[in-house]
């Protein structure tokens, strides 16, 4: 078996997890350094831009070593985000080791400790890294001290780099080389092979990632992912070296990719294991699951005639992330669209992007909820994650939502705002660690519902960036829980109900009435907005009638002038959904879906 | 008054000709610009010789397009600015290239300052048989701050040439909704108004459009307008006065004492029958077609010196824009809109039942007519409808 080391990037958003594995790339001299493109693994736009990896990808790295062998390293690319835990939990699945990329000003966060204990579990090879310490706030002996307090490791393995500057880069391939242990398997044996991505090509299908853990796999055979059943013939195998580069064979050890007519990223699962057809393993590899959405949100097209381009579009991104999943729904205010289910609230935000970004779609989203679940009196129990399904309040005997343990790492100067804002948010139960001095962990069980809104960016406001952020979800509990509605003159505008626990309704209710006072245009009788607990008001806001709206002058030359102008606000009325007899214009539904409190 | 006073205050004598097209004169030319008008004219009045030459040529344009009209109406600027010798002329060549029916409604918007009885005595030469006068207010003060040329007793000695002259058809316009304008002396105007036995009422609530002199005190602050309560109190309580003294309320600014002397000008307009508009910045309208004619005098009279018609754009059209049109415009006046036009499949719907409800509209036979609330609200009651 060739000199093979399998190996991934473990950090905290923004410690220059990108940049360094740029510079790995740019050593083995896979491109051109006229044609380097900084980030060449971040191949999305919305990556790009928000400086983190969404999809896992992978690239195969030739090096020789300081004594002559020669290498083939696999740097496979972990999501940095908590929304595509699941994600990262199999790309580590996939390697034997992982660099441990700390930022030598901002010090060890909450994501790396998460992001560490993943790494743990698998047993991988962890070798410390200390980025950035080309800056003049880099305080590497500190860093060092959190590494050896917090996270536990030998201060002495660390690694020094600047991957912005390129300096440390022989050190580090010379490490993976040294220090993580080559793969184990058996060519022999009958081939197992974990998926860690798929990928949607338009002319070759799906594009699926994997680390063959023993066996071979070669153009031709039948392959069967051992969750579905399903059976493909490989069409062609091979690695990634930027681009795909085919191969004869792949075989235990090796990561690649295997292109096997398989029509849409929904057909295979992360995670899942591919074997033969032939001559399958008896059991699969271990850690699979379905990966489950949290928060949920319906999407309407702004114009009701874009619903089959959106339908269409749904469909298409689909084909690249197998982790949205959707529906049909429909709403009397908004028209036809889609209940849609994310991973967390990121996920959502970029399936929004790209939906708009790549597909220019107009859409509106209605308000993220979770999923609750609400116990009967006929002794079932319903799980509903859209309003429009919340039950019969008279039948509910009990109200649970789910909670998650919120782990934040904050310098101590913070712990006030931060416990303020947990509280706030319905946090209890918290504990607090002092794994160094100056530095406090907080825990906290939160319900999610608190989370998924701008929790996160409420977190770095108050700890102006220090503060950092990782949660799992633990369970459902008890809750007070209620549906708010929206009544514009009276009528339910039901794609603005929401659940919410009892404490936030008002003030949920007052920012809404407030927001669609300003954006409903005044109409020639008074409007009532109201929000309202079954039929119980609790906020309302009035907009006033026209009282007068006519020019005085209408002649000959001002026919044109007029005509031109109804016909603008013709157009404008029909993209506005009316609610018993009162026209909401699109912009209203999205000042108040708007989650900021502000 | 007797049989023979209303025979001649323009009775309709063919009241067939309600599809006859209008004429349209525009006279560029002001002494001086009211801060708050947006009509186009220039104060240059020498120009008028060449915009007497460039305008004949335009008549030559359009000798045998329209066929016979039935109204004629010379607006502005100021008609009244133009000397005897160039309105002499305009009106003989208007007669020598058009038809103009027998009884054709001649109409000449008028300056106060600028009638006197040897203009008059003129006009009745021409032919000219109504006149528009641009009184605004029987208020000094409110005259003095919508920079009128003339005062309370040069409009009261106009009217009372006017009627020594024998002008029995004719018209006042008035302007209310001036700042700091009290009710009181609206009415006081109207009052004034009423005495000199007009046919015709124009009342305007003062609009400041952004692009006049107004519009930008508006924008510095330094000229507030009325709210639109204020502004319905005037309207309502100008309509209900005028009905009270026998006006009828036709359109939305307009009120005639009898039927027959609303403007047949005018509602040429807003019932889309033909019109041709001659000047600068003229509108006309024919067969589902309209254009109009460059803004600037300059540019006006080079164009037809070098043969050009002097036209700015045009537009065709489409049956939906015509719809929308007549909609609109239909429901500035008393008569409404017929009701196919306003549900062309025939189909009303709740809309319809929501602005009876509402008293916006009122329906009677074939038509729905707008009602006063209706009035106040034109400009968004066509969006009510399909």
């Amino acid at each position: 078996m060739k000199q093979i080391r399998n190996f991934s990037i473990i950090a905290h958003i923004d410690h220059g997890k990108s940049t360094l594995a740029d510079r790995l790339i740019q050593f083995a001299h896979l491109v051109d350094d006229r044609q380097f493109r900084d980030q060449i693994l971040d191949n999305m736009d919305i990556e790009r831009e928000r400086g983190i990896t969404i999809k896992s990808q992978s690239v195969n790295l030739p090096y020789t070593s300081r004594s002559g062998e020669e290498f083939e390293l696999n740097l496979i690319d972990t999501p940095g985000h908590v929304d595509f835990s699941y994600e990262v939990s199999r790309a580590l699945a996939s390697c034997e080791g992982v660099l441990l990329l700390v930022d030598a000003t901002q010090g060890v966060e909450a994501q790396t400790l998460a992001n560490l204990y993943a790494a743990m579990e698998h047993n991988l090879v962890i070798i410390p890294v200390i980025n950035k310490i080309d800056l003049p706030s880099a305080n590497i002996d500190g860093v060092k001290e959190e590494i050896e307090h917090e996270l536990g490791l030998d201060p002495e393995s660390t690694l020094l780099c600047s991957a912005k500057e390129g300096r440390g880069i022989q050190e580090i391939l010379e490490a993976i080389v040294a220090r993580v242990p080559p793969p184990k398997g058996d060519i022999d044996k009958p081939l197992a092979a974990l998926i860690f991505d798929a990928q949607y090509d338009s002319f070759r299908g799906t594009i699926v990632s994997c680390r063959i853990f023993d066996g071979t796999l070669k153009p031709g055979s039948v392959i069967r992912p051992m969750s579905t059943g399903a059976t493909y013939k490989v069409e062609e195998v091979g690695i990634f070296r930027l681009k795909p580069e085919p191969v004869k064979e792949l075989s235990a050890g090796m990561v690649g990719y295997i292109i096997a007519g398989i029509k849409t990223v929904g057909d295979t699962r992360i995670g899942d294991t591919i074997t033969l057809d032939a001559n399958p393993v008896s059991e699969p590899l271990p850690g699979f699951r379905e990966v489950k959405p949290v928060v949920f949100s319906s999407i309407y097209p702004i114009a009701s005639d874009d619903y089959q381009s959106l339908a269409e579009s749904l469909e298409k991104y689909k084909l690249n992330d197998a982790a949205l999943i959707y529906q049909k729904d429909s709403s009397a205010a908004l028209g036809q669209g889609f209940r849609c289910g994310f991973l967390g609230l990121l996920h959502l935000e970029i399936v929004q992007e790209r939906l708009e970004r790549e597909f220019d779609q107009s859409i509106i989203l209605t308000v993220p909820s979770v999923q609750y679940r609400f116990g009967l009196a006929d002794g079932t129990t319903v799980t509903v994650d859209n309003p429009a399904h919340y039950p019969d309040p008279t039948y509910i005997r009990t109200t649970e939502e789910p909670y998650i343990r919120a782990n934040i790492l904050v310098p101590e100067r913070y712990v006030g705002a931060v416990m303020k804002l947990c509280l706030d948010r319905r946090g209890v139960n918290q504990r607090m660690n002092y794994p160094t001095p100056g530095r406090v962990e907080i825990t906290f069980d939160m319900p999610l519902a608190e989370v998924v809104f701008d929790f996160y960016d409420k977190l770095k406001s108050i700890t102006q960036g220090y503060g950092s952020f990782d949660y799992e979800l633990i369970d459902y509990r008890e809750s007070d829980l209620v549906k708010l509605d929206i009544l514009v003159n009276g009528e339910k505008v039901d794609a603005l109900s929401i659940i919410v626990h009892k404490e936030r309704a008002r003030d949920r209710a007052v920012i809404v009435c407030d927001r669609l006072r300003e954006e409903i245009p005044r109409q020639q009788f008074k409007i009532a907005i109201q929000g309202a607990i079954g039929g119980k008001i609790i906020a309302r806001s009035t907009i006033t009638p026209f009282r007068k709206d006519v020019t005085a002058k209408c002649y000959g030359g001002d026919i044109s002038r007029k005509r031109k102008l109804l016909e603008k606000q013709k157009k404008g009325k029909k993209r506005m959904s009316v609610v018993g007899n009162v026209e909401i214009p699109q912009s209203a539904f999205l000042a108040a879906l708007k989650t900021d409190n502000e | 008054m007797n049989i023979k006073d209303r025979a001649k205050r323009g009775n309709r004598m063919n009241p067939q000709s309600d599809n006859m097209p209008g004429l349209y004169i525009h006279i560029p030319f002001c002494k001086t610009k009211c801060p708050y008008c947006d009509f186009y004219s220039v104060t240059n009045v020498d120009l008028a010789e060449e915009w007497l030459t460039a305008i004949l040529k335009e008549m030559s344009h359009y000798s045998n397009i329209f066929g016979t009209f039935d109204t004629l109406y010379l607006g502005g600027g100021t008609p009244t600015v133009l000397s005897n010798t160039v309105l002499v002329s305009l009106f003989r060549e208007l007669r020598r290239h058009f038809n103009f029916h027998d009884d054709t409604e001649i109409t000449v918007e008028a300056n106060p300052n600028d009638i006197t009885l040897e203009k008059l005595a003129l006009f009745k030469l021409l032919g000219v048989n109504r006149l528009s006068i641009g009184a605004q207010s029987f208020n000094d003060e409110e005259l003095l701050l919508l920079k009128r040329r003339h005062s309370v007793k040069g409009i009261e000695e106009a009217l009372y040439c006017v009627n020594q002259a024998g002008f029995l058809n004719f018209g006042i316009d008035l302007i209310y909704g001036i700042p700091g304008q009290p009710m009181a002396s609206w009415i006081t105007s109207l009052q004034k108004a009423l005495g000199f036995k007009p046919t015709h009422l124009s009342c305007y609530q003062l609009t400041i459009e952004q692009t006049t002199p107004f519009g930008k005190m508006l924008q510095e602050g330094n000229l507030q307008g009325i709210g639109e309560k204020q502004g319905k109190d005037f309207f309502l309580t100008t309509s209900r006065f005028l009905e009270n003294n026998g006006f009828m309320h036709y359109e939305i600014s307009n009120f005639s004492r009898k039927k027959r002397f609303r403007s047949r000008h005018n509602l040429k307009y807003w019932k889309h029958v033909p019109y041709l508009g001659l000047g600068p910045g003229a509108h006309s309208y024919l067969n589902g077609k309209r254009w109009w004619n460059v803004k600037s005098v300059k540019d006006y009279c080079y164009q037809l010196s070098q043969g050009l018609k002097p036209i700015q754009a045009s537009e065709s059209l489409s049956p939906e824009q015509l719809r929308l049109e007549k909609l609109f415009l239909g429901l500035r006046t008393n008569e409404g809109i017929k009701i196919d036009v306003a549900f062309p499949d025939y189909q009303t719907s709740a809309s319809l039942e929501n602005m009876v409800k509402n008293r916006l509209i009122t329906v009677r036979g074939d038509r729905l007519i707008p009602t006063k609330k209706g009035f106040l609200m034109a400009d968004r009651l066509p969006l009510l409808f399909p």
